[in-house]
């Protein structure tokens, strides 16, 4: 009978295959090549017409190295605050019931939906000296925007729903019959979540913090107000970009581009194999 | 009260320890989240209503609204059409290489802002590939609105698509062909069975798209050329006050875009709410 079913099945489908098949391709591939594909080959050729040396030359440049390690460094500090928060966030916004949790939950995406230029003078004005929460801390003598905190601080603001928001479902999923079944055994509550809880969290908790820390490796509208960008010291890789294309340094500038645009794709290449391994063990 | 008196479950956690992680939580998000959210509208009206509303009623402003307007209904529509086709192909048919495109679809979301807007100066830019011939045939791309349109089309790009993919894919071709047995056409049988089917979560996606289409800093950035009434959108021009020291003006332009981005969150969590189980399987991102 199964047997039967199967080329019975497949003969309907073939007959009843739906029109458009062609037309949707065909304007998918243009429509992606045209916007995307065309546009980043432009990128990748670009500074090879400096040849290998050129282009190394253009890298290795100290005030390149210095923006590349400030935009590496401080994504990857944000990021890790932001898997300790996320991570409290999220458990609070899963297991706790408290009245206004639905807004508060709603909150969470606001660095998503906010501008990143809006977000960016809010921050400088709260953080500056003069500021809400700037001022304080001046006369405590710490020093936030204009200094690689202040990119930090930014950084922070635009990663946290990446590490909320991929906690919340696993979390919610979550089944407490391995935390009863360490309570059962005498295991305190503290135990239960270093050793049973966080393990399970361990490749979701990651992943979350490995995408905010690849979009904050390339913001742009939310750092550059409350970074200072002096050359050195507080000035970040994309803010670089656009320098060089300022002075028609357009080589110069795809060098740059291309460097970030590759580590970019290997983090996304790792990360996907992330999640992979995440979902096996799940 | 009947709260605290019945025993603790074993998977609960002290009450202690859920005041300090609730505190925790909480005032990292006002501190995060919730004080920028306030600076913006406190710094406009930090002089009152009227000047506020003097920053927004002039000409740059003005401008800047206009084009803001206009980019977004040209790139918002052009993104929800290559949405519809992309999940159209890839949920009803089978093809090599199907995995290729989807991954190649969610590429803009990890490139930076300012990289996805040089990537068109590259090509359009005065030194770029068709620099010349665009010159010599008076045509502007780069710091006009086609290159900003372009520049936002990039960076909205995956927004639709990346909604409607999973959620067709799931929903299958039953349906369609059903229809397509009964001798309904391609357009009808999309109208009639595959847009009610997908119809939430295709505003979902085109709401997500228009606010960051609306918003898009970086990008735009490289490609205007800061036009003061002419290539100058709203968060262009918000940084062309900022750093002009007009603060009030700066964050009256600002909260605009603040009031969008809450609308945009009110109406997502609604959706999320009302129509869950329509929206995504898989569930949110």
């Amino acid at each position: 009978m199964a047997a039967l079913a199967v080329p019975l099945r497949r003969s309907i489908r073939s007959r009843a295959a739906l029109p458009g098949f062609g037309f949707s391709l065909a304007f998918t591939l243009f429509y992606l090549s045209a916007i995307v594909l065309i546009p980043l080959a432009a990128l990748i050729i670009r500074p090879w017409e400096l040849g290998w040396g050129g282009f190394w030359a253009e890298i290795a440049q100290p005030r390149v190295l210095a923006a590349l390690r400030l935009s590496f460094g401080a994504a990857a500090a944000a990021a890790l605050i932001n898997s300790v928060f996320g991570f409290i966030v999220a458990w609070v916004l899963v297991r706790y019931r408290f009245p206004g949790k639905k807004l508060v939950d709603a909150l969470v995406d606001l660095p998503f939906a906010l501008p990143t230029a809006v977000a960016g003078i809010a921050l400088s004005a709260l953080y500056a000296p003069n500021g809400w929460i700037g001022g304080p801390l001046a006369n405590a003598g710490i020093k936030i925007a204009y200094t690689p905190y202040g990119v930090m601080v930014a950084l922070v603001f635009i990663g946290l729903p990446f590490v909320v928001r991929t906690l919340q479902p696993v979390l919610a999923d979550l089944h407490r019959d391995s935390e009863e079944a360490a309570a059962t055994l005498g295991a305190t509550r503290f135990q239960t979540f270093r050793r049973v809880i966080l393990p399970m969290l361990a490749p979701t908790l990651l992943t979350g913090t490995a995408m905010a820390f690849a979009r904050a490796v390339g913001e742009y509208g939310s750092v550059i107000f409350i970074a200072g960008n002096l050359p050195m010291v507080s000035e970040i890789t994309p803010l670089l970009i656009i320098i060089k294309l300022q002075e028609y340094d357009y080589a110069g500038a795809a060098a740059i581009g291309v460097v970030m645009l590759t580590i970019s794709f290997i983090f996304l290449l790792s990360l996907n194999a992330l999640q992979a391994w995440a979902s096996s063990r799940r | 009260m009947t709260n605290i008196l019945r025993p603790r479950a074993a998977t609960d956690d002290h009450p202690l320890v859920k005041i300090m992680l609730g505190a925790t939580a909480i005032g990292f998000l006002v501190l995060f989240l919730f004080m920028p959210l306030l600076t913006v509208f406190g710094e406009a009206l930090a002089q009152g209503w009227q000047m506020a509303w003097n920053a927004l009623n002039e000409p740059d402003a003005i401008a800047a609204i206009k084009l803001t307007l206009l980019v977004a209904a040209i790139a918002v529509p052009a993104n929800m059409t290559f949405g519809l086709a992309a999940s159209w192909c890839i949920a009803k048919f089978d093809f090599r290489g199907k995995n290729l495109l989807i991954t190649l679809i969610d590429v803009p979301f990890s490139v930076s802002p300012v990289v996805s807007g040089l990537v068109f100066v590259l090509i359009f830019g005065l030194q770029g590939w068709t620099g010349q011939w665009l010159r010599d045939h008076d045509i502007k791309i780069v710091f006009a609105l086609p290159g900003i349109v372009l520049a936002t089309i990039f960076v909205t790009f995956p927004f639709v698509a990346r909604e409607l993919i999973p959620l067709m894919v799931d929903q299958g071709r039953d349906e369609e062909e059903a229809a397509a047995t009964l001798g309904a056409g391609g357009w009808s049988t999309f109208f009639r069975v595959t847009l009610p089917n997908i119809k939430w979560a295709l505003l979902y996606g085109v709401l997500l798209c228009n606010a960051r289409a609306m918003g898009e800093f970086g990008a735009v950035s490289v490609v205007s050329g800061h036009i003061r009434g002419l290539t100058n959108t709203m968060p262009l021009h918000v940084e062309v006050l900022y750093n002009d020291y007009q603060y009030v003006g700066a964050f009256a332009v600002a909260s605009l875009l603040a009031l969008l981005a809450l609308v945009t969150l009110t109406l997502k969590s609604l959706l999320e709410w009302r129509f869950a189980g329509e929206l995504s399987a898989s569930g949110r991102h």
